[in-house]
């Protein structure tokens, strides 16, 4: 992967150090052999994304084939975590206890494949500056065995 | 006889409807409710039990949480004696209508004469103070994201609800489309003028502009009157085969056509047009089923889970052009009960209550029969378009009456 230099910029929030806004507890993904590159590429500074081997195409979320263009050659890669902001809204309603509102969802959609979206929250910037288009990079908040990709405003490094 | 052949060649027709009470926190058991309806609409019919050979409902008994189905098909054949010679209990369908096009199928194949199809919930008692999300929160046995979609992907993240995940898409639309608040407002004060004509609506009394602009937040841009209201209450109509309705009492109502499509895969955010859903896959293939267009449409039954899916829908089905649903609604008189396109004329899910999606056309059902009392639509409408469904979820029905 081209970007593959740059990503040792990129590190998980160190245990201990709280990324902004960091919630008292969060719901947690279960890790399944399709999805565990992906919610724990972060342990390695990573944000990993299937990418199909035949095509060169991203794809999310994980699956066993390239739903374009249907080989079974696909594998999780290291992607650059650079993105931009597709869609998002600021929650509101306290669905869980200990994780309070507000706070944005978005999707990001990773530089390399335009249309391959990650949904996480924007972190590390006013909920007032966050826009559609917005450039955004990657970085990882670790819950037990899991690195959750979240995503800040890039010039915010 | 059907104006068009359509995909069921004017076979499949509705024979009767029906509805429990419906309300918030009734206390009362799902399977009740469900067979509450069930036999208003075998009665409404004209029909008794004995008569009833198919049933067909979504989602099944396999609820993925408490109150969103009160009843399995299996439960209604059990508790009413019914000798199923075609029945289905499925969420992988076209959405919550899906049951009801896979009825109409069976009938035109003469795998059974009367199908009574349902859809119950009892979401307002089972989920309390806490709402759906709030339910899920607890996460599975392992204090876990359900490894489902779209939960396992969002719920990480907070985003627990449709709410968040339509949320998104709204705002995109918005930012693409120019899409206003004001004119999203339009779905909700409409549904609220037509909800207080009608009697088991949820919410009657009178909902205004500045009551919306100044509601709370649930998830931008959506206020708390774009999300509709979780109920207790069940629908059921009855899909008989043409031939089975002589000497019946309600004219039978054609099912002209069905949409059913499913094009993008089934997830909420990796659509390569945000500003689309599955409701433009389903309305494709409907409208390729049949001869009738947009403009024969009478008047129009689209899910309102959230206010935004009504939009969707209209340009999904074609009563205006992509991108421009904010400002065909904006003209509140063109959706209302005297309008061109009478629009979700019981108050819909967001003043009648949370039906999910049968309610919609259970009204469309009523309104072709004339029996919609204080509401119903002057000029005789004769043909109805109905959609359900939000997200990769949809489909669509198109009814007339042909008496």
């Amino acid at each position: 992967m081209e970007d593959v230099d740059q990503l040792s910029t990129i590190s998980p929030t160190p245990p201990g150090e709280a990324t902004p806004g960091r919630p008292a507890a969060r719901l947690l993904p279960s890790l399944r052999p399709l999805t565990k590159d992906f919610w724990t590429g972060g342990e390695h500074g990573e944000l990993r994304v299937h990418r199909c081997r035949a095509c060169g195409r991203f794809f999310h979320p994980p699956a066993p084939i390239c739903v374009r263009c249907q080989s079974f050659d696909v594998a999780p890669e290291a992607v650059s975590g650079r993105g931009t902001i597709a869609a998002f809204t600021v929650n509101h309603q306290p669905w869980l206890p200990k994780f309070p509102p507000p706070y944005v969802v978005a999707l990001v959609e990773i530089e390399e494949e335009p249309g391959v979206r990650l949904p996480s929250n924007i972190i590390g910037c006013p909920h007032s500056e966050v826009e559609i288009g917005m450039r955004v990079e990657v970085v990882f908040e670790q819950w037990e065995d899991v690195w959750l990709p979240l995503f800040r405003p890039e010039a915010a490094r | 006889m059907s104006m068009s052949g359509g995909p069921f060649g004017g076979r499949a027709v509705i024979s009767g409807v029906g509805q429990s009470q419906v309300g918030r926190r009734l206390g009362r058991d799902g399977l009740e409710l469900t067979l509450e309806a069930c036999l208003r609409a075998i009665e409404h019919a004209g029909l008794v039990p004995a008569d009833i050979d198919g049933v067909a409902t979504y989602p099944g008994s396999f609820a993925p949480d408490p109150g969103f189905s009160g009843a399995g098909a299996a439960d209604v054949v059990t508790s009413l004696g019914i000798r199923a010679r075609w029945y289905l209990g499925s969420m992988e369908t076209a959405g919550q209508l899906g049951p009801v096009a896979e009825a109409c199928l069976a009938v035109s194949a003469g795998l059974a004469d009367h199908v009574v199809c349902f859809r119950s919930v009892w979401e307002s008692t089972a989920q309390a103070d806490r709402g759906r999300a709030g339910v899920l929160a607890g996460g599975n046995q392992e204090g876990r994201a359900p490894a489902i979609e779209p939960y396992e992907r969002f719920a990480p993240y907070g985003a627990l609800s449709a709410a968040n995940w339509l949320g998104m898409l709204a705002q995109r639309y918005m930012h693409d489309h120019g899409l206003t608040r004001e004119q999203l407002a339009q779905i909700p004060l409409n549904a609220r003028r037509n909800a207080a004509l009608n009697p088991n609506a949820v919410y009657r009394t009178p909902l205004t502009l500045d009551d919306y602009m100044s509601a709370r937040i649930i998830s931008t841009p959506f206020c708390l009157y774009d999300c509709d209201v979780p109920c207790d209450g069940a629908t059921a109509v009855i899909v008989s085969r043409r031939e089975a309705t002589a000497g019946l009492p309600q004219a039978p109502l054609t099912v002209e056509s069905a949409g059913t499509g499913l094009f993008e895969g089934s997830t909420w955010d990796q659509r390569p047009d945000l500003t689309t859903m599955a409701a433009h896959d389903a309305a494709e293939t409907m409208w390729e089923r049949t001869k009738l267009s947009p403009s024969d449409v009478d008047i129009a039954e689209l899910y309102d889970g959230f206010s935004y899916l009504t939009l969707q829908w209209l340009e999904a089905l074609g009563f205006c052009e992509r991108g421009q649903a904010g400002r065909f609604v904006e003209d509140a008189e063109r959706i209302s009960l005297d309008g061109d396109l009478p629009l979700n004329t019981n108050g819909g899910q967001l003043s009648g209550g949370r039906l999910h999606g049968m309610g919609l056309l259970h009204e469309a059902c009523v309104q072709l029969w004339g029996q919609a009392g204080e509401r119903q639509v002057a000029g005789d409408p004769a043909i109805a378009a109905v959609g359900a469904g939000g997200g990769p979820i949809a489909g669509c029905l198109l009814l007339s009456r042909t008496d």
